[in-house]
């Protein structure tokens, strides 16, 4: 008998899981979160995961949703893996009672096959700072946004920064600069930036690859030993970034010789490492750490009522702001969007449109509390990047310090590579680019 | 009551040899595909409960059929052959490249025929990589195929030429046209996959029937008595992994091609070959059906448990549903291996002799 | 002579970091001579055993402890943990799987392996926690005979002293201790153990609960050099061709097969992957333990395999 309820019990379960989704109210948008907070990518998944959360409750709780329409969501756990993350699309794609309103997978994998799915679904997907470069060209891409900054992007603005630390452009010709990268598609995103600069400047490129998930790195520091690069590119996520600097440091390579990524430069790529790391730069994707308005209110609507997400120490770090950007744009979007289809739920082919008409002002940022994060963001139907703007921080050890002004991609480089790569992509993919003189 | 065989006489050598010698079991079979080629799409098409929604086909379906016939592919080599392989990622990968190699190489080539041509890759590289297999046995093997794996991931990343020069190394599938038939919702995808398991399920179920089956299972049970009574080693341990590669390649062409769209060697790493082992272990050693059982329960299962506090409205945190999710996995693992070692497909065995004899146990 | 020294350079690095493989493969190689059991979840131990001490550290260094008894204590704790563990996949996993054939027993510690990676999550969180038990920056040597002189790694050298001193404690305990005889007895012959008195199943437990300690050592060498966190997991496919050059029952091979890897996967990254691509170090370990495997299929320490019909 006990047997028997048991599985009457487990096969109720099988039904409610497959089937029955209570009936969501009318006036929610639905916004799905694909998380990692188990794993071994697991130390950077979690701050960026609870900034994303964070800020979602902080636009229910202050301001009672997006012009009154209430943010419902739910995470999904990948673990980083690419069915996990595609499962995860499939199930929570049709929530809520316009379903979807975007999708930010935080991982390249992931974002590559959803570009895939994403249009036949009518999706749109935030991919601030990461997903393929030539995906800014809205043309092509019509459902990606890589809002803030694309991999090339960061390369070109990593070589200028190097240039300008060594003096002025030409002063590249002849140096160095070794690329140590994630060997996966997202370490290998700029390469192809850094050859067509290295023709351009004259640097002499050193590719050095890490195999996933980059635990021990022994022989790739002892090749830097010998050969001695005048800057070494870090392109790592998770274990790797700390096991580079602490490998650095046992090779006794300088680490403000090294710049990584931004995705490379938070702190959970840098504490392990301790002392060690001090001196160690990376990029910004435009914003850092440390805590501004957006964080007051966070703390006092969020956290006061005791719905933050993470430890209240650990609000202003640099990945934990990165979620709360990313929640940002995308609600942004979605007001956008409403402005032209009215004050309700958003379908994702309106919040599409939302991203692509999207213009965050420098007053508007401000208004939002994010002045001195972010510079202002304009997409259009031909630039889904909205910005091109970085600058360089530096770990002393404590905390990161900005140490550079604002760089902008380099346009004269990147748009011809845009234009040729995305050109491939649509011919192999029979996709006819939209005409962007022609959309309104 | 219903199932037994009491009556049914066979009156010649071909229904002695038939591949469902019970006509209980060929109706529970019939009844079985006509609901999976023809019950699910009128489903999905009515719109019937979760048939309505893409989810099911997309995340549940598609991947179990692709993964179940790798796991086929797999259970012939581990399973009737005896060879522990943890090299399944690689030759699901070596399929899916060759397969876009043969495709974005040869347009004019059909795509049925790209899929096999990627297939018949996977075999040659499985051939060549089973030929250790001849001097190293066991474990020690298994660990020796992750060679294969290791190298293969590698490859696939760092030579250009087969990932046609994209800047990151992730590849597109083509068009899925075949002969006409466009391949793109959710529900054609589930046919076609559905089509490829039913043919190869069929033929691995008569290969293992056949002459070379039982020389697999000769040489599985012991090696040196089968190289005694005459079976040549070099022979049935190369074909099993001839056929194996070859199956579990398509699966690969397939997972890419019809499930992902868009893939990295990623997809195919070693947590691949890992779930492929597990599933063949879990499901029955040399059993088809147990393929089956085993890729339902490693894919479904994780997914099911995910999606149960959620259903059941019980407020938790996707971190710690994860972590319950890896230890209700583990811990049923480890005690279906208690109760029975041989995995899903013995526990279906020892349901149908209770079924035959129900309601007299004697 | 210009060459020489780096060639050093990467040889010894190359060893040493060799040795820290070994840390992990002695686990499995302890496990399978005494049970016959490829036991899989080496990897989620070391990463338990690295959690539970590095966790507890900072408790009790939070506590206001000096660091040294708080270093013990959290020892302590985490061999605590270890000893555990070992009771209960001996009781529950490994006990009522007496004489199954070892892919069964395989697939059953793979089932551990989830086990014990969501429960040691679930219980000391899934962030990544420094940890600084040893040196870790390096000395260069013989600056006067090379330019730019040979780079030694501290934290390499503690690893290889600390294998040193484990390899030579299990070879004393194996040899010399009553404990150590029976687990040779049984490693020997299941059946005939149990005959002569021997309790097989107090056996399999001090097995694992040495496989356990091993695992914590490693934990607090690699925890050192990662920093504690679910990464550390992957450290059992590095172990694996380690494991299998040195023979899946021989603790010195644990060591030698180390060294082979070690030197070899370094030397062919450095030498031979600038030239192919980089990044070849991976399958590089595992093609050489292939090469090794069709000279010698036991490995080059491991029993002899004798088939009878």
């Amino acid at each position: 008998m006990a047997r028997k309820s048991w599985v009457l019990a487990a096969a109720a379960a099988l039904v409610g899981a497959g089937s029955a989704l209570p009936a969501a109210a009318q006036n929610e948008q639905f916004l799905p979160a694909l998380v990692y907070r188990t794993g071994p990518y697991a130390p950077n998944g979690i701050p960026f995961a609870n900034g994303v959360a964070d800020y979602w409750n902080l636009v229910n709780e202050r301001d009672g949703g997006i012009n009154g329409v209430k943010i419902v969501f739910e995470e999904c756990e990948t673990g980083y893996a690419t069915d996990k993350g595609v499962e995860c699309y499939e199930r929570l794609k049709g929530k809520g009672p316009t379903g979807a309103g975007y999708f930010s997978p935080l991982s390249t994998g992931i974002t590559f096959a959803l570009t895939e799915k994403a249009p036949g679904d009518k999706l749109p997907l935030l991919t601030g700072g990461y997903g393929r470069s030539e995906s800014r060209d809205g043309s092509v891409f019509t459902w990606n946004f890589p809002a803030l900054g694309t991999y090339w992007t960061a390369a070109d603005v990593a070589i200028q920064h190097i240039a300008k630390e060594l003096g002025g452009m030409d002063k590249l010709k002849g140096k160095k600069i070794a690329l140590m990268y994630h060997d996966s598609p997202y370490g290998k995103e700029p390469i192809a930036l850094l050859q067509e600069r290295s023709k351009l400047n004259g640097y002499e490129l050193m590719l050095i690859p890490v195999t996933h998930p980059g635990v021990e790195q022994k022989s790739q520091w002892l090749q830097i030993r010998q050969n001695r690069p005048d800057y070494v590119l870090l392109w790592g996520w998770g274990v790797m970034n700390s096991t580079a600097i602490k490998e650095a440091a046992a090779v006794a390579y300088p680490r403000d010789k090294m710049i990584g990524v931004w995705w490379s430069g938070a702190e959970p790529d840098v504490t392990p490492a301790g002392d060690q790391a001090a001196g160690y730069k990376a990029l910004m994707l435009q914003h850092g750490s440390g805590k501004y308005p957006v964080h007051a209110a966070i703390e006092k609507h969020v956290y006061g009522k005791g719905m933050g997400a993470a430890k209240p120490e650990d609000v202003g770090h640099v990945l934990y702001n990165r979620g709360m950007i990313n929640s940002m744009i995308g609600v942004e979007a979605i007001r956008t969007a409403q402005k032209k289809f009215g004050n309700k739920p958003m379908t994702g082919e309106q919040v599409r449109w939302g991203f692509e008409h999207l213009n965050l002002t420098a007053e508007r940022i401000k208004e939002l509390g994010f002045e001195g994060m972010i510079q202002p963001l304009r997409f259009s139907c031909a630039d889904h990047e909205g910005a091109r703007m970085s600058r360089v921080h530096q770990w002393d050890g404590k905390a990161w310090k900005v140490i550079s002004d604002w760089y902008q991609g380099d346009d004269k480089v990147l748009a011809p590579m845009v234009k040729e790569t995305a050109a491939k992509y649509a011919k192999e993919k029979n996709i006819t680019p939209r005409d962007c003189s022609k959309v309104e | 009551m219903f199932y037994r065989e009491a009556g049914q006489f066979k009156t010649s050598y071909a229904a002695d040899m038939s591949i469902f010698p019970i006509r209980q079991d060929r109706i529970a079979l019939g009844l079985l595909l006509a609901f999976a080629f023809l019950g699910v799409p009128l489903l999905a098409v009515l719109g019937v409960g979760s048939f309505g929604h893409d989810y099911i086909f997309k995340a549940i379906l598609i991947p179990f059929l692709i993964l179940a016939l790798a796991a086929i592919g797999l259970n012939i080599l581990t399973g009737y052959c005896g060879q522990i392989s943890l090299g399944g990622g690689a030759f699901m990968a070596i399929g899916a490249y060759a397969s876009y190699n043969f495709a974005l190489r040869i347009p004019e080539l059909p795509l049925l025929a790209s899929i096999l041509l990627g297939g018949g890759m996977a075999a040659l590289v499985g051939i060549l990589f089973g030929i250790p297999s001849l001097r190293i046995k066991g474990l020690y093997l298994a660990v020796a195929t992750l060679a294969a794996q290791f190298f293969f991931d590698w490859v696939f990343l760092r030579v250009k030429w087969f990932t046609n020069y994209t800047p990151s190394g992730s590849v597109n599938a083509p068009r899925l046209d075949f002969f006409g038939w466009v391949v793109s919702s959710p529900v054609e995808r589930y046919m076609l996959a559905l089509m490829f398991v039913t043919a190869f399920a069929l033929i691995a179920k008569n290969l293992v029937r056949g002459n070379i089956g039982r020389q697999w299972m000769a040489i599985r049970d012991m090696d040196i008595a089968a190289e005694l009574m005459g079976i040549r080693p070099l022979y049935a341990k190369l074909s099993a992994f001839a056929v194996s590669s070859f199956i579990i390649g398509v699966a690969g062409a397939l997972w890419a091609f019809v499930h992902l769209g868009s893939w990295e060697p990623l997809a195919f790493n070693i947590d691949r070959s890992f779930q492929l082992l597990f599933m063949v272990i879990i499901g029955g050693l040399g059993s088809i059906l147990g393929s089956f059982l085993g890729a339902a329960f490693i894919l479904i299962l994780p997914i099911f448990l995910d999606q149960v506090p959620h259903a059941l409205g019980i407020p938790m945190s996707v971190e710690t549903v994860s972590h319950l999710v890896f230890i209700i996995t583990g811990a049923l693992i480890c005690s279906l291996l208690i109760v029975e070692p041989h995995g899903f497909a013995r526990l279906w065995g020892i349901a149908k002799e209770k079924l035959r004899l129900w309601p007299f146990p004697y | 002579m210009a060459n020489l020294g780096p060639f050093l350079e990467v040889l010894i690095g190359g060893l040493l970091a060799g040795v820290l493989y070994s840390l992990v493969a002695l686990g499995f190689v302890l496990i399978y001579k005494a049970s016959g059991v490829f036991n899989f979840a080496q990897g989620a131990m070391v990463l338990l055993a690295g959690l539970a001490l590095v966790r507890s550290l900072d408790l009790l260094v939070d506590r206001g402890l000096p660091f040294g008894f708080a270093v013990v204590g959290a020892l302590l704790f985490a061999g605590a943990i270890m000893a555990i563990t070992a009771w209960l996949i001996e009781r529950y996993v490994l006990g009522p799987l007496v004489n199954q054939n070892e892919l069964t027993l395989f697939m059953s510690t793979i089932g551990a392996t989830f086990i014990l990676e969501g429960a040691a999550q679930m219980l000391f969180g899934s962030d990544v926690y420094p940890l600084q038990l040893y040196p870790t920056d390096a000395w260069i040597l013989l600056g006067e005979l090379f330019p730019g002189g040979i780079l030694i790694s501290k934290l390499d050298v503690w690893g290889g002293l600390i294998a040193g001193v484990l390899v030579a404690g299990l070879a004393g305990f194996f040899q010399w201790t009553k404990t150590g005889r029976a687990l040779r007895a049984v490693a020997d012959d299941h059946a005939a153990a149990q005959s002569v008195g021997i309790p097989i199943s107090w056996i399999w437990f001090v097995v694992w609960l040495a496989a356990g300690l091993v695992a914590l050592v490693a934990a607090t060498v690699w925890g050192t050099k990662l920093g504690v966190q679910f990464s550390i997991t992957f450290l059992a496919l590095k172990a694996l061709p380690v494991l299998i050059i040195g023979g899946f029952t021989s603790i010195p091979g644990a060591i030698v097969g180390g060294l082979i890897i070690g030197a070899g996967e370094k030397i062919a990254e450095i030498y031979l992957g600038p030239h192919i691509g980089g990044g070849i170090e991976y399958w590089f370990a595992y093609v050489l333990a292939l090469a090794v495997l069709l000279v010698r299929p036991q490995g080059l320490f491991g029993e002899r395999i004798i088939e009878r019909i």
